[in-house]
């Protein structure tokens, strides 16, 4: 081969990738220099090196999807519009089998493989729904292969934690204006000893059929009556009152309750005098989680229009059921891709330590996958504390982090704090696997044990194993063979 | 004797950095021996074969760090391994750096070079994407692959860029010396080298004799062998022979590839300008008369270094301890020119392999830059401990007569491995083999040329004015101690 390799004629500018001391000597010297702070790619990089090559052939095919997934996100309107018994607006939960169908959080798992607090959620449920007497039999009907279990995630439904969903259980209705999808979420139980942490009891139970016969009902007449609650601008105020919307909701649920007000005031003028309606408005002025529930349905609902777009690599769910993580791709079908799920690293209630935590759990990530929770920790510097980093510029960092590995920045959703940069959004599996920075998710800790319920808070993160699977198998979408 | 490890998770620091650390470490009270290293397996394996791996090492992950340390204050150690990294890391924020290749380009986007220093695995791609923006790239790291190195070499010679290494250590780009190198002025010489230490010798020879270089290009150690074909050495023949600033051209590599030397030989005949082919130790190639063949690199680099005296009768055997491989080879053809049997870790032609123990053979010269003994440790020429325990081996060895050393200073090296060397000699005063040595080196060192020569002859070492010379006079040291008639040397100059 034949070169006219070129001479620099004059003092070279240098890059200099390794070694500082290089950089420091030539700089000391005068010469212009700078210095690359390299980091060894993260192990297993290889595999996910050559995948990354790869699919660099379909840049601009991928590239289009892409564009046209991010569009959906953001053009969605989710409202709030309704709340129903899970089994009148999940046809399947009726039509089951033996009516016994169970709906969990994260990706499918059988009994055998389910941790403690999901084992104890779906005795409770099986309780609740009357086809066992008392838990003991509940348990031995579940795991004698008398339940069918499945993800939420299957039935356009989300759950936090154990995610546990059942035929009279009433759900949150969000009805994505923008593309015509539903999407449902359990009611928000409140904090301590409830079934999404495996709590069982009879305390437990007699909430969620209070929750059944008069919440329910009585939250869905209200918003009948209101005409659905717009849930995008809500989130917009939220961002800047300190909400998450993940690990804080305090912000949100207060606003949803002073949207609300009238209309349940109307709704409850033919019920037992005030007592329900007081009930009710205090139930939701007492859990400044409550908006949680209504946030995730509303994530749900975001979501599901993005997925099933060929060559499209963002992330369309993130999920864990106690056991395993999952995610699914927006160009890869109904695929689940899981590993082990992770132990979150937080803070605990007195009392309780890293011995007494369940690995990460819940469908909540989903908050995560558009853009907030741990995504938009920068404008919810209360909650570092308690997530256990900190300060609050370790805030803005997580937020910045994970710029990292999403395509945009939701022009609709602001950080003050960020001078009004918009939230992360649009989790592209390639940036996660070519950068080895995980996901990051707030979420609560649930007691190992069935029954004892919240231990603590923090800060899990998305085994990086799941979206190396995900970029292999989206890699094969697109004739990725070997 | 106690072991202690402690994993810091997640942590990353380079290989240098965490030698210099273990070094202090081990100079502390009560610490026989440390070392830290990141977890990965190999690394592992090397920390369990000396025994320095304890249980909470093994546990370690490819991207954690294991402190290890091993002597009656190991846990004392640990303690001071975790502040030495914690003053290494502040230091090494406060100095401004980026993340990416990308940011570093937007901070200096007339950068022309990219120096790569990673791990050999990942050099690849990073001088690949350096070539993709049109940077030369010059590539520190060794354990590259020879198929991404021949890649590499035909994807910048399409850009018309130098693609310097693997395992290139030293160069000087439009008089600015890179790495491992030297201060030396600017000049008419333009220099292709398959060796680092041989490209420093050259032009610090040229230096001292007053004149220049133009440009001093490193092709890195396997150039010239049949795989890589003498790929970077012909296209910086043909850069430099286009180059305004250069008169005249030298190439230096050990012994090449026979189909390889031939085609570098066949390029020299055709130059426009002068050349000086210097390949150390290779036999039987005829050249045109007009390109000029040197058996040395002193040779190569022409001019007259002045002479030293020395009367010295020799007894013994002579024992070279080099940090530069291509200054050993150079001392191992001096000496067979005298008609002494030689042996090596790295054998020149005509030179018999060490085989484990110095008895083998009566003179043995050591390159001790080889990679058996810097795996796990830094170069001796960063760091003289290693250097520095073999002589005080040697010192005390019955039967060695002579020791020879080279002394290469200049950027990149330790900043007083003459102070070094006579520490060593104080503490072994007595009855001492005769230390020969030279600096290679330039008074524009940041070590100073003259400084370190006057350090090694107040401690009693001769220094003679080249490398070819210093073996020279330990030949014939050796060669008048000699009890029957001494053989005449095989070939003089």
């Amino acid at each position: 081969m034949t070169s006219k390799s070129s001479l620099p004629g004059e003092m070279p500018g240098v890059i200099n990738i390794g070694l500082r001391g290089f950089a420091t000597e030539l700089a000391a010297r005068g010469v212009p220099v700078a210095h690359v702070d390299w980091r060894p790619p993260r192990p297993g990089h290889e595999r996910a090196a050559h995948l990354l090559a790869w699919l660099g052939r379909h840049e601009a095919r991928i590239a289009r999807a892409n564009a046209e997934g991010l569009r959906r996100m953001l053009a969605a309107n989710p409202v709030l519009v309704d709340v129903q018994p899970a089994g009148k607006v999940i046809s399947e939960l009726v039509k089951a089998v033996g009516n016994r169908m169970v709906l969990h959080a994260g990706p499918p798992i059988e009994w055998t493989r389910m941790c403690g607090p999901m084992r104890g959620a779906i005795a409770g449920a099986i309780v609740f729904e009357g086809w066992a007497a008392d838990l003991k039999a509940a348990a031995k009907l579940a795991a004698s292969g008398g339940v069918q279990f499945h993800p939420n995630h299957h039935y356009g439904a989300v759950g936090p934690m154990t995610g546990i969903t059942t035929r009279s259980m009433p759900v949150m209705v969000v009805e994505n204006r923008a593309f015509h999808n539903r999407s449902y979420c359990m009611i928000n139980e409140g904090l301590g000893k409830v079934m999404r942490f495996g709590a069982n009891d009879a305390e437990v139970l007699a909430r969620l059929a209070w929750l059944r016969d008069d919440f329910g009902p009585l939250l869905g007449n209200a918003l009948r009556a209101a005409g659905g609650l717009e849930l995008a601008p809500l989130i917009s105020r939220g961002l800047a009152m300190g909400d998450e919307m993940h690990q804080r909701n305090v912000a949100c649920s207060a606003l949803t309750l002073r949207a609300l007000a009238p209309h349940f005031a109307r709704a409850a003028r033919n019920l037992d005098g005030a007592e329900t309606l007081a009930r009710s408005l205090a139930f939701i002025a007492g859990n400044e989680q409550f908006f949680l529930n209504i946030g995730m349905a509303m994530a749900k609902s975001i979501m599901d229009p993005v997925r099933g777009i060929e060559a499209c690599s963002l992330v369309a769910a993130m999920s864990r059921n106690g056991t395993d993580f999952g995610i699914r791709l927006s160009g890869t079908g109904d695929a689940w891709f899981s590993a082990p799920v992770e132990m979150p690293q937080g803070l605990y209630f007195p009392g309780y330590s890293e011995r007494d935590a369940n690995p990460d759990m819940g469908d909540s990530a989903i908050m995560e996958t558009i853009g907030l929770g741990a995504f938009a920790m920068a404008s919810a510097p209360a909650v570092m504390g308690f997530v256990g980093a900190g300060r609050a510029s370790d805030a803005l960092a997580f937020t910045r982090a994970m710029g990292g590995i999403t395509l945009a920045k939701n022009p609709r959703w602001t950080i003050p704090a960020l001078d009004g940069e918009g939230v992360p959004a649009g989790i592209d599996v390639r940036k996660v696997a070519a950068s080895g920075v995980q996901p990051a998710i707030n979420t609560g800790i649930a007691h190992r044990k069935p029954g004892v319920g919240q231990v603590g808070a923090g800060v899990a993160r998305a085994p990086l194993a799941c979206f190396d699977q995900a970029l292999a198998g989206f890699a094969r979408c697109l004739g990725f063979s070997g | 004797m106690k072991i202690a490890n402690r994993v810091r998770r997640g942590f990353y620091a380079d290989s240098v950095a965490l030698m210099r650390i273990a070094r202090e470490l081990a100079s502390a009270p009560g610490v026989m021996r440390a070392s830290l290293m990141i977890g990965t397996p190999s690394n592992k394996a090397l920390l369990k074969e000396s025994g320095l791996l304890s249980k909470e090492g093994e546990s370690a992950r490819p991207d954690d760090l294991i402190i290890a340390v091993k002597g009656k204050n190991a846990e004392e150690g640990l303690v001071l391994a975790e502040k030495l990294l914690t003053s290494g890391t502040a230091k090494s924020e406060s100095s401004e750096s980026h993340p990416t290749f990308a940011s570093a380009l937007r901070a200096l986007p007339g950068a022309n070079l990219a120096l790569i220093s990673v791990p050999g695995e990942f050099a690849a791609a990073e001088a690949r994407r350096a070539l993709e923006h049109g940077l030369h790239a010059m590539v520190f790291s060794d354990n590259v692959p020879l198929a991404e190195e021949v890649a590499l070499k035909d994807f910048a010679a399409q850009r018309g860029l130098l693609m310097m290494g693997p395992d290139c250590g030293t160069a000087l780009i439009a008089g600015v010396p890179i790495a491992f190198a030297n201060a030396v002025p600017r000049g008419g010489i333009g220099i292709v080298s398959a060796s680092g230490t041989g490209l420093q010798e050259v032009s610090c020879l040229i230096a001292r004799g007053g004149r220049g270089i133009s440009h001093g290009i490193g092709v890195g150690g396997r150039d010239l062998s049949q795989a890589v074909g003498g790929r970077m050495t012909l296209a910086a023949m043909n850069a430099l022979e286009a180059d305004a600033a250069t008169q005249r051209i030298i190439i230096i590599s050990k012994p090449p590839a026979h189909s390889v030397m031939k085609k570098v030989v066949a390029r020299a005949s055709r130059s426009r300008k002068p050349v000086t082919l210097c390949l150390l130790g290779a036999k039987n190639f005829k050249t045109p008369k007009h390109v000029r063949l040197a058996r040395t690199l002193e040779e190569a680099a022409g001019g007259k270094p002045g002479e030293t005296k020395f009367e010295f009768k020799s007894k013994g055997s002579i024992r070279g301890l080099f940090c530069g491989g291509t200054l050993c080879a150079e001392a191992q053809i001096v000496l067979m020119d005298h008609g002494l049997k030689v042996a090596s870790n790295a054998p020149v032609p005509g030179a018999r392999g060490v085989v484990k123990r110095a008895s083998a053979a009566p003179h043995q010269l050591l390159d001790l830059g080889a990679g058996e003994f810097t795996r796990g440790r830094p170069h001796p020429m960063i760091e003289p401990a290693l250097r520095n325990q073999h002589l005080e081996r040697a010192l005390r060895e019955k039967g060695v007569g002579v020791v020879l050393l080279d002394v290469v200073i200049g950027y990149g090296a330790h900043l007083d491995p003459a102070g070094l060397i006579a520490q060593v000699l104080e503490k072994a005063k007595g009855r001492n083999p005769q230390v020969i040595a030279s600096v290679t080196g330039t008074e524009a060192d940041p070590q100073v040329y003259s400084r370190q020569v006057k350090k090694l002859r107040a401690a009693g070492v001769v220094v003679a004015a080249s490398n070819a010379q210093a073996a020279k006079l330990a030949a014939l040291a050796t060669l008048r101690g000699r009890p029957s008639p001494a053989r005449r040397p095989r070939r003089s100059r």
